[in-house]
């Protein structure tokens, strides 16, 4: 069962039990953007309050996996709050977990990501999603919405 | 004379003896797509090793051979659903979905217009909805659906008024996702009544049911050899030999003309006429030993062998989970196929999936092509566990004991 620990670890299990930023803002002024996984119907709805360059407050709702809602949750807690082009850094750096980092970070020297994933905190958990292909998509389901909404506000 | 063995069977299917994840295979994604038994395998082997040539062009030997083997199946196909016209009445296509588009873009094109009406019901896999949207959208037709009633069965209560303004009726024989069997010579009786057709989705209850066409008085019919333990790539639309005979071709291309010239082209007669291109002959060959095998297996203990399972598994979830796992589908085994939709509790379908994969468990989560059933009863998905001929008690085992831990894990 270790892979499976390694997919469903505890602080993935606690997001999807206990949400955070759980909820909808009033729109306007936020910002509503709804993102579907076609395949296994999974979505989310994500609320972006921005202001200044800063995502002042998110919120999300919608339904599907322990993998798609905690990906949503922990990425809402790592990006509330922060100026637009560090939440930009952090979406890019979320990708780069999700391609597969650990054979990257394996190779020698310095790399500028290697210092950006060690930012990722609690979102690093998710890094088990990568040996189950299948599952990928739905924790990269939040990211891809939180830009789309992103790109729709610039 | 009738010994059926669902150990035999088993036995008999290669993929069954696999280990996944430390565990010997548990296969309950049926539903989905059946394993193949050596019969199978071997039939499609041989032909690509002895008597691979392509049909109805050349005049040697193989390719004299390989026109008999896929006219052959096409004869098979027809003897297993009872076809009143026979061979004549049986075209091969890709799979059901492609079966369905058939009906729609050549029949339903030909036939139907503004105002026309097509009933569904709430119970269609996408297959059987998608082709007739596309068809409103050129022609002006009704789509019309019959609803699902709180016991996951038709509710017929207002079929009559449904069936007004009614051309086609196009209903499943088995929900892909509750199990449900449909009274069918009902439904047929009640088409003709007003003067419709009834087409049945088969891609469930030809594999898992005894389908004679001629006593069902249907008019068309659709599945795929991948769900009746055959390969995939080739399905089945059988139709009235009248009905066929009076549609306009689907594909254009080599083997459906009788002529082209510069100025136009005049189609073939007979089922060649919907079937452009070289066809899937191996995977013929394929299905006409899929169909020998039921047959020899006897479909009348296939379906009491599942029935069987499924009651087995239903007693067991109820009295296992006391309601935490809950079976979206009838809970008896009245007229219902072994397709159990799950849905356990506080845990997402695709967790349960990928749970069961650590146990070697197969089963499918999702909206299984059939979103508007889901929105019915409120679902975004289930985990679906489906039995065929090779099940055992012992799977629904292996079942139980992974959802208790899946139960344990997120609870």
């Amino acid at each position: 069962m270790s892979n499976l620990e390694d997919l469903y670890r505890e602080i993935i299990l606690d997001h999807y039990r206990s949400p955070r930023n759980r909820g909808e803002l009033p729109t306007p002024p936020a910002h509503r953007v709804e993102g579907f996984n076609p395949l296994c119907g999974d979505d989310v709805v994500i609320y972006l309050n921005v202001r200044d360059g800063v995502l002042e407050d998110i919120k999300c709702t919608g339904r599907g996996c322990s993998i798609s809602q905690s990906s949503c949750s922990l990425m809402s807690t790592a990006v509330k709050g922060k100026p637009l082009d560090q939440v930009q850094r952090t979406i890019d750096t979320f990708k780069e977990l999700m391609t597969g980092h650990e054979s990257s970070l394996s190779q020698d020297g310095e790399r500028d990501d290697e210092r950006d994933l060690r930012t990722l905190g609690e979102l690093a958990a998710l890094q088990g999603v990568v040996k189950f292909p299948v599952r990928i998509k739905c924790a990269t389901l939040a990211w891809i919405t939180l830009r789309q909404g992103l790109e729709e506000l610039a | 004379m009738t010994s059926f063995s669902a150990r035999r069977v088993r036995a008999d299917v290669p993929q069954l003896t696999r280990v996944v994840n430390g565990r010997t295979i548990t296969y309950l994604d049926t539903a989905s797509s059946s394993l193949q038994p050596r019969a199978v395998i071997e039939a499609m082997s041989r032909y690509y090793e002895l008597r691979h040539a392509n049909v109805h062009r050349g005049v040697y030997q193989t390719a004299n051979e390989a026109t008999e083997a896929y006219e052959g199946s096409r004869a098979s196909v027809a003897g297993f659903i009872h076809a009143p016209g026979g061979a004549q009445e049986v075209v091969f296509t890709k799979n059901t979905t492609e079966s369905f588009n058939l009906i729609a873009k050549s029949w339903g094109a030909a036939n139907l217009g503004p105002g026309d009406v097509v009933l569904l019901s709430e119970m269609e896999h996408h297959a059987n909805i998608v082709p007739w949207f596309q068809l409103r959208e050129t022609t002006g037709i009704e789509v019309r659906f019959i609803p699902v009633s709180d016991d996951y069965r038709l509710d017929l209560n207002h079929l009559d008024e449904l069936l007004q303004g009614v051309r086609l009726l196009s209903i499943t024989g088995m929900s892909n996702v509750l199990g449900t069997k449909n009274p069918l010579k009902e439904l047929a009786s009640a088409a003709h009544d007003v003067g419709a057709l009834i087409a049945v989705d088969g891609a469930q209850s030809v594999a898992h049911g005894i389908t004679n066409v001629t006593e069902l008085d249907l008019d068309f019919l659709t599945f795929s050899a991948h769900k009746m333990l055959g390969p995939t790539g080739i399905g089945v639309l059988w139709a009235r030999e009248a009905i066929l005979d009076a549609m306009p071709p689907f594909l254009g291309g080599g083997g459906m003309i009788a002529d082209v010239r510069t100025d136009g082209y005049t189609p073939a007669r007979g089922v060649t006429r919907f079937e452009a291109g070289t066809p899937p002959i191996a995977e013929a060959v394929g299905l006409n030993a899929a169909v020998r095998y039921l047959e020899g297996l006897g479909m009348s203990d296939v379906v009491a062998h599942e029935r069987d399972l499924t009651d087995d598994a239903l007693t067991r979830l109820e009295l296992t989970f006391d309601g935490r796992v809950r079976v979206i589908g009838p809970l008896d085994t009245v007229e219902r196929g072994g397709v159990i939709s799950l849905d356990v509790e506080g845990v997402h379908p695709h967790d349960v999936a990928q749970v069961l994969d650590q146990f070697g468990v197969c089963v499918r989560p999702g909206h299984h092509c059939a979103k508007p059933l889901m929105r019915r009863f409120g679902l975004a998905a289930t985990a679906r566990a489906s039995f065929g001929p090779y099940s055992l008690k012992r799977d629904t085992d292996v079942l139980l004991e992974a959802l208790e831990h899946t139960l344990k894990m997120f609870g």
